[in-house]
């Protein structure tokens, strides 16, 4: 080195890489837009956990927060593929090489429509990987459109009010089989980064679905997919906390008031209860309890669903441990043997 | 020659001397659902196994049971394969179609019948053979609930009877159809078949001239169907991940491929699959994991017909303009729609080469036989990673579902070649890399699989604008450098192609061009041009799009040139003219058909007969 700087070292994670290592590109998106909240997110949360960014394969569809992978994880792969059917290309990459960890990012116009039949198809195979749906309710590329997740009676903003109900994705996805499903608000760092870090380290399929605002075509009086709204009707279920496998976890837990669940790698993820008592691990507790939310209006957000035992889609299909796609030969052409082999067969 | 085989009951022929020795076709008229599949497996592997160059088609009904189906045998000493439209002898077994079969033969032919329908009080013209069925099956299968199974079995002893066919080879075939494990059954159908035979021998006097005699020309060779073919061509170029959606005609390529890698893809090891095979949701499902496969560097593929290429449109658009590998075999049938499900057609070429919105074009791969299905499919892997976009493997119902006489494949002479891929350690030399860089000059670029273990190895793939290092873009030059890139990848792929088989007939003033299956029937008209017309007809039967150099040559060196094509719309000459010069177009000149069965010679010699004025 010919200079010496004196400068203070340079913060870095548990792998030696700073946060700079897991930005992305200049974010294009509306100034305010929650996605960026959640890109943040995204950035941090690989980065504290040390996640190797080259392990990550990003995913998304079409729609504004189909862009918003181009905005983080610089080092990672991406693939920006049609309208919808993200799912299908994440399933046969993740297939290839099941070292990758699948970060999938949607929106509710790509999910909820023409994506619908993908995304259940996903869930009911419990594909290991993280699908984050930011949800606003509108269209926001094509200006401002209702989508399929927008509520019964809300108002667009030139006046048209919403006349068909909602899907709601979280339920879709704990009904058919994802097994760590979570809603949350793209303006509420402390639990959007917990969700995130289990879901980072769930060995299934994880859905969150956050509540992330349109300032633009979606964030005014009669929108139920504002700040203001969600500021207003957001109710957490819980209080959550990760703790990383790495971390000690020697601290007392008061019975009652905290569940620990443990994760695949030996995380934790700490539920601490708030107002009312929810039981994450009751599939029908949880429809129960979104569909009376529903009712009072209510936004539930933290941990709908978490089943760390269901098998997932790569366990299924028994794979040898290397990825496939870096098979050698020798693995994959069978030999002369066989061939001869075959052909008697057909004699 | 061997010496024939003298069976005790030497048919007498009304007719002595006047005998048609292997060059002759069966059809057998059944209802779908009654087990005839065997009984015509059977008769057709017994022919084979006398040495006799033969074909089977199945013309069966979307439906599983119930409805109308024909099998035609062609036997032929010329080792002429292709269907023939005049059938020699029937053997009518539904009588929903009976009357109708037997009024459309041409007189001398024979006819097997199920006595009751009385077929013999309709022509004159005709040799008739009629076999209480129900009374013969009845003492030879004593469960009921297996007649109807069994009784086509009997027709099988007749037709031996008739033609000569040694008996042990229907035993032989019939083993060999049941495998050691279903040898009750086999038992139980032979049986049948010998009821067959010995009712035969004590009821009938032969007076048709048709006879099976002993030959060698199958020595070797097996017997497959072309979907079996394909799939083993998948497995030994290495498939990893196979995608798919049922579909008629293509999902026995799969399911056959299935059973393949089950045997021969678990790691010795471990006892873990080196494959994985995902039955998705629908075909647009299907394309995008193959493509996410491909993506992430497994072998990939996918099957499917028509419908499903249509579906799959958009996403193939993605895998040519984002330059992601991946096999499509598109086993094609009747359409426009739904079509024709189980008929055949060359009815996707158009659609396929130019699949998808905007500029794109696909490279396609022709195979005529299941040797070609094998050997073009490991091709077409290879190619798929070369040169790093979506390969189209194009087959037919005929070529996929029926089963054909081949010599026995190769191995792969080549080792995998899986294209340029950079590893970390080229990452670690090189620094960076740009993704749609032509570095090389023959417009294809360098990539990295996603997981490398390197800092510089991710790149963002997308289906929007982008330059070449893979970033954004909507740069009018960005736009333009990367679809002309493009299009020079498409040129260098010409000189890569499967190339095409091409004969030059001396003083022909005529040619052929023709794909796929269309090759028997060209082949034989041509012998039927050249025997019957004295007209010498050269012909090149091409093997892969984008074409290459020598079509041009080809077409500079006739004076008329037929194109023949298995659809309405001249879908092969429709894309030579997009391509070719006036002069060439001028010359070009189209054979159609689109009945939906497998293309037959005199219809192309007829129409070359009518368009050559003679």
């Amino acid at each position: 080195m010919s200079t010496i700087t004196t400068a203070a070292p340079k913060k870095v994670n548990r792998i030696g890489l700073e946060v700079l290592n897991y930005k992305g590109a200049k974010t294009t998106l509306c100034a305010g837009c929650g996605h960026n909240s959640i890109s943040e997110r995204v950035i941090e949360c690989f980065y504290e956990l040390g996640v190797e960014p080259w392990r990550v394969g990003k995913f998304s569809g079409i729609g504004c927060s189909s862009k918003s992978p181009a905005y983080f994880l610089n080092m990672s792969h991406g693939f920006n593929a049609v309208h919808g059917r993200m799912p299908s290309v994440a399933t046969g990459a993740i297939m290839a090489n099941r070292n990758m960890l699948g970060l999938g990012v949607t929106g509710d116009g790509d999910t909820a429509s023409i994506g619908i039949g993908q995304f259940m198809h996903l869930v009911r195979r419990n594909l290991p990987m993280i699908y984050i749906i930011e949800d606003n309710g509108v269209y926001g590329l094509t200006k401002g459109q209702f989508s399929a997740t927008a509520d019964l009676g809300s108002k667009l903003k030139t006046g048209v009010i919403n006349d068909l109900p909602p899907f709601d994705c979280c339920a879709l996805a704990l009904r058919w089989g994802a097994t760590f499903v979570a809603r949350s608000f793209s303006g509420d760092k402390k639990q959007l980064q917990a969700l995130l870090k289990t879901a980072i380290v769930h060995n299934g399929l994880s859905v969150i679905d956050v509540v992330s605002p349109c300032v633009t075509f979606n964030d005014h009086e009669g929108s139920t997919k504002s700040y203001s709204y969600m500021k207003e009707h957001e109710t957490m279920l819980h209080e959550l906390d990760f703790v990383p496998s790495y971390e000690d976890i020697s601290v007392e837990i008061a019975e009652g008031e905290v569940r620990d669940v443990e994760l695949h790698d030996g995380s934790h993820l700490r539920i601490r209860k708030l107002h009312r008592d929810y039981d994450p691990t009751s599939r029908l507790g949880a429809l129960h309890a979104l569909e009376n939310a529903e009712k009072n209006h209510e936004v539930l957000t933290g941990v709908l669903y978490v089943n760390t035992e269901k098998p997932n889609f790569l366990e299924m299909l028994h794979l040898v441990e290397e990825p496939l796609a870096t098979l050698p030969e020798g693995k994959v052409r069978p030999t002369k043997e066989a061939l001869d082999e075959i052909m008697e067969e057909l004699r | 020659m061997s010496t024939l085989e003298v069976s005790p009951a030497e048919p007498r022929f009304s007719e002595p001397g006047h005998t048609v020795v292997n060059d002759f076709s069966i059809q057998v008229a059944t209802v779908n659902g009654s087990g005839s599949q065997t009984a015509n497996t059977v008769l057709m592997r017994s022919i084979f196994q006398m040495g006799v160059p033969v074909s089977g088609k199945n013309m069966f009904p979307s439906n599983i049971a119930g409805l109308p189906t024909w099998f035609t045998i062609r036997a032929s000493k010329h080792g002429y394969i292709g269907r023939k439209k005049e059938i020699d002898l029937l053997v009518a077994m539904n009588p929903e179609t009976a009357r109708e079969d037997v009024t459309k033969l041409d007189g001398g032919a024979a006819v097997v019948y199920d006595e009751p329908m009385k077929l013999d009080a309709l022509r004159s013209d005709l040799h008739f053979y009629p076999v209480p069925f129900d009374k013969l099956v009845a003492p030879v299968c004593p469960d009921a609930k297996l007649r109807k199974l069994v009784r086509n079995m009997i027709y099988d002893g007749i037709v031996a009877w008739l033609l000569s066919i040694d008996m042990e080879e229907i035993r032989q075939a019939l083993v060999k159809q049941f495998g050691k494990r279903k040898a009750k059954a086999a038992e139980l159908n032979w049986g049948a078949a010998q009821a067959g035979y010995d009712y035969a021998v004590k009821t009938f006097t032969k007076s048709d001239p048709y006879q099976v005699k002993r030959m060698h020309e199958n020595t070797g060779k097996i017997i497959i169907e072309g979907n079996s073919a394909c799939a083993l061509g998948a497995m030994f170029a290495g498939v990893t991940v196979v995608t798919w959606y049922p579909i008629t005609p293509s999902s026995s390529l799969v399911e056959s491929l299935i059973g393949y890698l089950k045997r021969f893809r678990i790691d010795k090891e471990t006892g873990r699959a080196t494959f994985a095979v995902v039955q998705a949701e629908d075909e647009l499902a299907s394309i995008g994991m193959a493509l996410g496969a491909g993506w992430a560097g497994a072998r990939s593929m996918t099957s499917t017909a028509g419908p499903g290429i249509s579906l799959m449109s958009e996403f193939v658009g993605l895998g040519y303009y984002a330059e992601v590998p991946t096999v499509i075999f598109d086993v094609q049938r009747v359409g426009p729609s739904t079509g024709l499900p189980t008929r055949t057609m060359q009815g996707d070429i158009l659609s396929t080469a130019l699949l998808s919105h905007g500029d794109t074009q696909h490279p396609m791969f022709f195979p005529c036989s299941p040797e070609e299905c094998f050997t073009m499919s490991i091709e077409a892997f290879d190619f798929a990673e070369r040169f790093q976009t979506p390969v189209f493997v194009m087959t037919d119902l005929d070529l996929g579902m029926n089963n054909w006489m081949s010599e026995p494949f190769p191995y792969p002479d080549k080792p995998i070649n899986r294209g340029k891929v950079l590893s970390a350690d080229d990452l670690d030399k090189l620094g960076s890399f740009a993704r749609y860089k032509d570095v090389d000059g023959d417009g294809v670029g360098y990539r990295t699989l996603p997981a490398t273990n390197h800092a510089a190895a991710a790149y963002f793939t997308r289906g929007s604008g982008h330059n070449e290092r893979a970033q954004y873009t909507e740069r009018e030059d960005d736009y333009i450098h990367n679809m002309d890139r493009l299009a020079h990848k498409f040129e260098t792929m010409r000189k890569h192609v499967p190339a095409p088989v091409i004969q030059y007939r001396e003083d022909a003033e005529i040619g052929f061009i023709a794909a796929g299956t269309s090759h028997y029937a060209v082949g034989e008209s041509c012998d039927q041009l050249r025997d019957e017309y004295d007209i010498p007809a050269s012909y090149f039967r091409l093997r892969a799009y984008p074409f290459n150099a020598e079509l041009v040559e080809f077409i500079q060196r006739h004076e008329r040139v037929y194109v023949v094509d298995q659809n309405r719309d001249a879908q092969l000459l429709a894309l030579m003219r997009l391509e070719m010069a006036p002069e060439e177009i001028a010359k070009l000149r189209s054979i159609r058909y689109y009945g939906g069965l497998p293309l037959d010679a005199r219809t192309i010699t007829d129409e070359v007969i009518g368009q050559e004025g003679k």
